[in-house]
């Protein structure tokens, strides 16, 4: 065999690989989501929806942790949106590009590796305890947003980095201040790359279940929260309880509480394609 | 309003015994030049020989350059504008400057050519929408985008976008237009047209180009300046420049001896 035909052979088997790799996600992740819906699309009604949990599983609803999950993702996107979007912006448009800086970048870097339980201890410390917000969704947002923090810190940073720097000579050119230039026009140019960094930032947060076990979210609240210093419950919590009990009822239940989680994370993360897509056709260099 | 010999004409731009470092490297070499108002000057010279930095000299764009340093006076109407009392963003409403690149924002055609207003805090739609048509029709770009005022600028060509980013820099009416090779990145038809911008508009601004085309810089300017790895070698009417220079390398650099 010449060298044509093994560059060809190693081709076509890398081809095949590929194919054969990405098969075994697609089959894995449909196998999955075949089997619970079986188990637990039936289950999901109107009454399943808006009731509150009970120690009967036909009577228990996932009222609370719908709520509470909905509840956890406003406050932790209005505690970690501004401030990540503004240290982002702030790092990489305004910060000198010394030592110190470069450490910091690092360390943000790699605080996006942490365990998130760890983050949920650092919380139950701070949060729970000091500021005595208690095991409440003040205390939960608050941990969830030093959890995604980096995310959308590092987010930022590459969007505003991607931004080609002929766009900031343009600005400063015509006379623009520093700041008017990044709010007119390399924020505006990164936007899109910021909102998808957020939305899946925020994707994560919802999924989250160590921290605010760590923080007290307990798994049985029989009541809708109504402020922010409630105690609460969120679905990934709500699920791991009755997916943990011998009554294979609670069982369908927690499919169908993992049915809603699933399709509330395809759905940010098609939000943050599309928000991809549309932000790549606007802004082609 | 004619001037009197007894007035003393204070050329638009100067500079006096210019030094420009990098670092520990020196890239422009006690250059003193004089360029009169409402005139249009070429630079030229060799790829590397400082034109372009020391065009930047006079917008303040190297002051983004950290190793940047200069010494010696760099004057507009007279005025040291590096001085501390400058604000560098009113000395840009002053001088406006073309790159060789175009680089409209990506945004519409209304609002790339109202942008230097709008940072100004001028709001008024009746007062935008005369500027932006003014400086479009001064920009030659009026009768091609006029339909489509809300259209992507990055949607248009090449030489349409170039046409878009000078109507921005004139839409703030600026006394001076500084131009890096604008036409470079441009095909012939486009730098044809830009070329004739330039001789329109120096009846009203003065005018400084880069270019590495000597022929382009014989087409447009009335003064040549050319300079040679920092040094400004001879600077004089653009028809003595390329017809009867004083410089041996002058002479050289025009008759393709070195490029």
């Amino acid at each position: 065999m010449n060298s044509v035909q093994k560059n060809r052979l190693k081709d076509q088997l890398f081809k095949y690989l590929g194919i054969f790799s990405t098969l075994i996600g697609i089959v894995l992740l449909a196998v999955f989501i075949g089997s619970i819906l079986v188990d637990g699309l039936g289950r999901i009604d109107w009454d399943f929806m808006s009731s509150l949990p009970s120690r009967k599983a036909e009577k228990a609803g996932i009222l609370t942790a719908w709520t509470g999950s909905l509840w956890i993702f406003g406050l932790t996107a209005l505690i970690s949106i501004p401030l990540g979007v503004a240290a982002g912006i702030y790092m990489e448009e305004y910060g000198r590009k010394n030592r110190i800086n470069s450490i910091l970048e690092v360390n943000i870097t790699n605080l996006a590796g942490v365990p998130s339980v760890i983050y949920g201890i650092l919380g139950l410390e701070i949060f729970v305890r000091t500021l005595r917000f208690g095991g409440s969704l003040l205390a939960g947002a608050f941990t969830l947003s030093l959890l995604i923090l980096p995310i959308i810190i590092v987010a930022t940073r590459e969007a505003i980095k991607a931004v080609p720097s002929s766009l900031r000579e343009a600005a400063y050119g015509m006379g623009a201040t520093k700041w008017q230039t990044v709010w007119m026009q390399v924020l505006p140019a990164a936007g899109g790359g910021i909102a998808t960094g957020i939305i899946l930032a925020l994707s994560r947060a919802i999924g989250e279940t160590a921290p605010l076990i760590v923080i007290g979210a307990l798994a049985y609240v029989p009541f809708v929260a109504k402020t922010p210093m409630d105690e609460f419950t969120v679905l990934p919590i709500q699920i791991f309880n009755w997916a943990s009990r011998p009554d294979h009822a609670f069982v369908v239940n927690a499919a169908a509480g993992i049915i809603i989680l699933l399709g509330i994370t395809f759905l940010l993360n098609g939000i943050a394609v599309w928000l991809r897509y549309r932000w790549q056709k606007k802004v082609k260099w | 309003m004619t001037d009197t010999k007894a007035e003393i004409k204070i050329p638009k731009l100067e500079t006096k015994k210019a030094n420009v470092f990098y670092g520990d490297k020196q890239v422009i070499k006690e250059v003193d030049i004089q360029i009169e108002k409402n005139s249009v000057t070429a630079f030229i010279g060799p790829s590397g020989c400082g034109k372009s930095t020391f065009l930047r000299l006079f917008n303040r764009m190297n002051d983004y350059i950290e190793v940047f340093r200069k010494e010696g006076g760099i004057y507009i109407d007279g005025m040291e504008i590096y001085d501390k009392s400058v604000k560098v963003e009113e000395l840009r409403k002053m001088v406006g400057m073309v790159f060789q690149k175009p680089n409209p924002f990506p945004k519409s055609i209304y609002e790339n050519v109202s942008f230097g207003l709008r940072i100004q805090g001028i709001n008024k739609r009746e007062v935008l929408d005369e500027a932006v048509e003014r400086s479009l029709r001064q920009a030659a770009l009026w009768e091609e985008v006029k339909d489509d005022l809300n259209k992507s600028a990055l949607a248009l060509s090449g030489g349409q976008q170039q046409r878009i980013c000078i109507a921005r820099a004139l839409a703030v009416k600026p006394s001076v237009l500084l131009m890096d090779e604008p036409a470079s990145a441009l095909d012939p038809i486009s730098t044809a047209k830009i070329e004739e911008l330039i001789h329109k508009l120096k009846e009203n601004y003065t005018i400084v180009i880069v270019t590495h085309n000597m022929q382009q810089a014989g087409r447009v300017s009335d003064k040549t300046a050319f300079f040679y790895v920092g040094n400004l070698v001879e600077y004089g009417s653009t028809k003595n420049i390329f017809t009867n220079p004083q410089e041996e390398l002058t002479e050289r650099y025009i008759t393709g001896r070195f490029g």
